[in-house]
């Protein structure tokens, strides 16, 4: 019982598991990686919803995120102040999107906003020639990544206005064979 | 009336999302734009139009939650900033009030009742309390409200898929459940009240069981964590061939359960015991070395005479005092193990078709693919990382080099002929595999007559099987390099032709074998008469030895008994040992190839003249393909083995679950992710099709046995039968009553047999064409898409050509260059400038003409339909006057 009992009620657990795609035991662990990260701020009684956020600093050393190109974007999509800094229900949230019980159009709406580096709603061409620049790293010559973002633009770009709504982005990654599953 | 927020659930997610993408983008929409939105909403229905209004309500709160620098704007829009998911709610609920209210007075119309909600939800006051009136509920108010509950309880249900925040998500959620609390128990007035109050008591019960239910299958499943590790450590590729092999176990687990549940248990519980007949008996001749472990080992002696094989079953209709029908238990299990397993592998097929994004080979999206999903976001080691960022790069030259084509094979027929060259290597590669394991079985059942045999050449077919296997793969990836084809069609081949070496040595063994089985048949007649012949002289030699006892003759010791070959056994002995030494092969393999490999590596690496870890030897990489490839091989092996040697399952049970914990441990000790690390996506079904393939040509020997060869005489429990099926046959004369009998006649006869195959034939070939047709249909929309954009290409690149509307449209507009333009504001690092068209030398012109020119993007979006304003429109419209209307 102990523990269990006293990081969450069970109504707690409850509404957690009506709202994420997790178990209460997965919710729990999640819970211990939440607090794993700042242990002094993080209390372990949660029971009356405590108002902390964690820097994006800390969130995104998390092994989980620590190697992904993309990790600071991720933890502002989720963030509630967009700043990167995540209260324990966007963590939650976070990691309930990106796991694989989560449905494709969820996954397709967050997949945009965490393209969507400067937050203007649409993947434009300077958010393109980001995520290329992030995967790449300096590999690429700026003109080849130049290229390679118009052709992105050529082909996705379905409206013609240069750059990717959430429709186009939706259409064209609904059609890949490797959007996570 | 308006269940504003309730909405969301039944907009589906093009709808929503498209407005999400255009309210982000307007920074600041004006009262008017947000007037001019109801109006063009107003024909479509109220309920469609407050459903859009919800679905932008929601949206521009979220809007106002991401983007608190645009907040001060949001505070011109009808929600008040500071009201988050909570007061919405609470306003919608007031909301509802509001329009109740007005439907009694009946005194509104409809637009007037909008326009009035929309005042209600951004400045009632919370004071008014409308709980009393619930007291006084008319007919048709219970039926909204039971239709509001019922919507709550969707969202309770579907809150999750929601696009919201967490603490929004809470929020509605508690607010949703307070109402369904609240509510639910007044809906059922009258007599049928406690009822209803009761149906929902037991229905929170059953969802409180469900998700009980649920949270234990999750914790039932095992090695997540240990998957979940190799994952992060090797990319979802390697993690997809533990996933496959827990499948496989699960799958495994069942056949085992089958078959130990239902055949080996009730014989070992009801059954004769050892010793009682002869099949369940040591021959005399061989009971003295039927202990030796060499013996065991070769499943001969005790092991062969036990209840893991075919021969030692009995041949009595029923066993125990339950009456238990053994030998038609055992066909049927034969049978249900085919049966399952076939089910199981087409639906985990449809299911996985089912998931899969849709068709993948249509190259439109190359690039945007590469881009958006090449990233594994499951990968949390750096080295796997860094290798993922490499094939990335690699990958993005090698597509740029195909844009810019014109690389020019400069000596194609080199490459073609090395090609050429290539595949008739292979392909005698393959006839010489399957020559020799022809060779090695003829050699196999010479030996078989032989006692002076050492230990090679008893295991000799066992030995050369797994060589090939172990041989063949690597020299078909060194031949392939001559090829040089890209290396994911390199894959493809190589799987391929790996799959056509395994194929062939097994069924190269398996004609070998029917050979032996054959020649054992032969063998049997003989023995048969010698048998029966034996019998009469023992009974002839008792009655002249005791010429005044008249009894029965006291049966013969039944270690002496002649018996036949018994073939079933012999065929299940080759495929356990098979089996077996498989398992040894590839568990020296790891430990040898990988482990030991790692050690040196690692530990002479101080004192080595090169750099071991980064030269020639380096550490191995988990071989996926190959892996896969050796699970399904093992796989078909069981299903045919497991009808002669019940055992078997459970030997591969034991296997599946060892090599699961070994295999994890050498992929995390020894190996290095992959140089070019591939995403499993889709090959799933690549493995599973490969799955079905095998176990169809796994079943078709089998069948083959049971409705053609003759059993043995005297071992097995089908003894004595003509045929294998004929147990069927008998159940039905002697335990079913006689007029099932005859109904199975009928239904056995070919003028019903023939019209239903023809049935069948028919059905299957309208669904093709029913599938041919939707395909078409498909097509002609991708067609229409492609069209509609071109199109909108097209417009874009010559304004000329756009209609005189639009061109108003854009004069119309004010001077829009002062607006702050939203995509260079929070750009994180610009690293190439916009509309440096002059860097680039192959930019295409339309590409310098959309950077250069802003304008040129706004107004010719979206064609002027009445919905969904594209972000520019409505933004312009916001200063100017409408254009339209």
């Amino acid at each position: 019982m102990g523990s269990k009992h006293t990081t969450f009620r069970d109504d707690q657990l409850d509404e957690y598991q009506d709202c994420t795609f997790f178990t209460s035991k997965e919710i729990l662990r999640l819970h211990g990686r939440f607090r794993d990260l700042a242990p002094n701020i993080v209390p372990m009684d949660y029971t009356n919803n405590p108002d902390i956020t964690l820097p994006s600093s800390v969130i995104t050393a998390m092994p989980e995120l620590k190697e992904n190109p993309f990790r600071h974007s991720i933890v502002e999509a989720f963030s509630e102040d967009g700043k990167g800094n995540l209260s324990f229900n966007d963590f939650v949230d976070m990691f309930s999107v990106l796991s694989e019980m989560a449905p494709l159009d969820l996954k397709i709406i967050y997949a945009f906003k965490i393209y969507d580096f400067n937050r203007d709603g649409f993947l434009c061409e300077k958010d393109v020639e980001e995520t290329v620049h992030r995967l790449t790293g300096e590999e690429l010559r700026p003109e080849e990544r130049r290229l390679v973002s118009q052709r992105v633009m050529e082909e996705a770009d379905l409206d013609g206005d240069w750059k990717l709504s959430l429709i186009d982005f939706e259409n064209m990654i609904s059609k890949a064979p490797d959007f996570i599953r | 009336m308006c269940f504003c927020y309730l909405v969301g659930i039944e907009i589906d997610g093009e709808v929503d999302s498209a407005e999400a993408a255009g309210k982000q983008g307007k920074a600041a929409a004006s009262e008017d734009g947000e007037d001019e939105d109801e109006d063009e909403d107003r024909p479509r229905g109220r309920r469609a139009a407050n459903r859009k209004k919800a679905a932008q309500k929601q949206v521009e709160e979220d809007s106002d939650d991401e983007i608190p620098q645009r907040r001060s704007a949001g505070n011109r829009r009808r929600g008040k900033p500071g009201a988050n998911g909570g007061e919405n709610g609470e306003s919608n609920k007031r909301n509802k009030r509001g329009g109740k209210k007005q439907k009694q007075g009946k005194g509104k119309g409809k637009d007037d009742d909008k326009s009035n909600r929309k005042k209600n939800s951004s400045e009632d006051s919370k004071s008014e309390g409308g709980e009393e009136e619930e007291e006084s509920m008319s007919e048709g108010e219970r039926a909204r409200l039971m239709e509001e509950v019922e919507e709550k309880k969707k969202l309770i249900a579907n809150i999750r898929n929601k696009p919201w925040r967490m603490k929004r998500r809470l929020k509605h959620l508690k607010e949703a459940q307070l109402f369904v609390d609240k509510f639910e128990g007044a809906l059922g007035k009258g007599k049928g009240r406690k009822l209803y109050a009761y149906k929902v008591m037991m229905m929170k019960k059953w969802i409180k069981f469900q998700r009980d239910f649920e949270n234990f299958k999750t914790a039932c499943i095992p090695w997540e964590r240990k998957i979940k590790e190799v994952e992060s450590h090797f990319g979802s590729s390697v993690a997809s061939y533990f996933i496959f092999l827990r499948w496989m176990y699960g799958m495994n687990l069942v056949l085992f359960s089958l078959t130990f549940g239902l055949v080996v248990i009730p014989e070992v519980l009801m059954g004769l015991p050892y010793g009682s007949i002869p099949r369940k008996t040591v021959p005399r001749e061989e009971q003295d070395t039927a202990m030796d472990y060499s013996v065991l080992t070769d499943f001969n002696g005790y092991c062969k005479y036990s209840v893991l094989f075919y021969g030692y079953y009995n041949n009595q209709r029923t066993i125990g005092f339950l009456k238990f029908r053994l030998p038609l238990s055992y066909l049927m299990v034969g049978i249900g193990t085919f049966g399952y397993s076939l089910m199981v592998v087409i639906r985990t097929m449809a299911k996985n078709a089912d998931v899969g994004g849709g068709d993948g080979e249509d190259s439109e999206f190359t690039f945007a693919w590469k881009m958006f999903t090449s990233w594994d976001y499951l990968i949390g080691n750096a080295e796997t990382a860094d290798n993922k960022y490499a094939s990335i790069t690699t990958s993005f030259k090698e597509s740029i080099v195909d844009e810019q084509e014109n690389q020019k094979d400069e000596n194609i027929h080199l490459r073609r002929f090395l090609r050429v060259l290539a595949n008739f290597l292979i392909t005698c590669t393959l006839g010489g595999s399957g020559y020799l394991i022809y060779f090695v079985v003829k050699r196999s059942q010479e030996f078989a007559n032989r006692d002076d045999l050492g230990w090679y050449e008893k295991n000799e077919l066992e030995i050369i099987m797994s060589l090939l296997g172990l041989v063949g793969p690597m020299l078909f990836e060194t031949i392939a390099e001559l090829e040089e084809y890209h290396p994911r069609i390199a894959l493809k081949w190589q799987l391929g032709r790996i799959f056509a070496l395994f194929l062939g040595n097994l069924y190269t063994f398996l004609l070998a074998l029917f050979d032996e089985v054959n020649a054992k048949l032969e063998e049997e007649k003989d023995i048969k008469n010698a048998s029966i012949w034996f019998m009469k002289e023992y009974f002839a030699n008792f009655t002249a030895n005791n010429p005044n006892e008249t009894g029965t003759p006291p049966p013969i010791e039944p270690a002496d008994v002649i018996r036949g070959p018994c073939w079933e056994t012999t065929v299940g002995i080759e495929f356990v040992k098979l089996t077996i030494s498989d398992i040894q092969v590839t568990y020296l393999t790891i430990l040898i190839g990988d482990f030991l490999r790692a050690l040196i590596v690692r530990f002479l690496n101080y004192c080595w003249c090169w750099d071991l870890e980064a030269g020639w030897p380096s550490y191995g990489e988990f071989d996926i393909s190959g892996n896969v490839l050796g699970l399904v091989f093992n796989q078909g092996m069981i299903w045919m083995g497991s009808f002669y040697a019940p055992g078997l399952v459970g030997i591969n049970v034991l296997r599946l679950l060892t090599s699961m914990y070994y295999q994890c441990w050498a992929v995390m000790a020894c190996n290095v992710p992959h140089e070019r690390v591939f995403k499993a996506s889709k090959s799933n079904n690549f493995y599973m099709g490969l799955l079905l393939l095998i176990l169809f040509l796994s079943l078709l020997p089998v069948v083959y046995t049971i409705m053609s060869l003759p059993p043995s005489f005297d071992c097995g429990p089908f003894s004595g039968k003509e045929r294998m099926f004929d147990v069927i046959i008998e159940t039905i004369e002697l335990d079913l009553p006689s007029f099932l009998g005859t109904l199975f006649s009928y239904a056995a006869n070919p003028g019903l047999i023939i019209p239903a195959i023809l049935l069948m034939v028919l059905a299957i070939y309208y669904l093709n064409s029913v599938s041919e047709a939707y395909k078409n249909a498909n097509n002609e929309l991708k067609k229409k898409m492609q069209m509609a954009r071109d199109e909108e290409k097209n417009r874009r690149n010559n304004k000329d050509s756009t209609n005189q509307v639009m061109k108003d449209l854009e004069d119309l507009l004010p001077n829009r260059s002062n607006l702050p333009p939203p995509e260079e504001k929070k750009g994180q690092k610009p690293k190439v400038k916009p509309g440096a068209a002059g860097n680039a030398v192959n930019l295409q012109k339309d590409v310098s003409l959309a950077s250069v020119n802003p304008n040129a993007r706004g107004p010719v979006t979206q064609a002027p339909g009445p919905r969904a304003p594209g972000p520019g429109n409505s933004r312009g419209r916001g200063q100017g006057p409408p254009p339209r209307h």
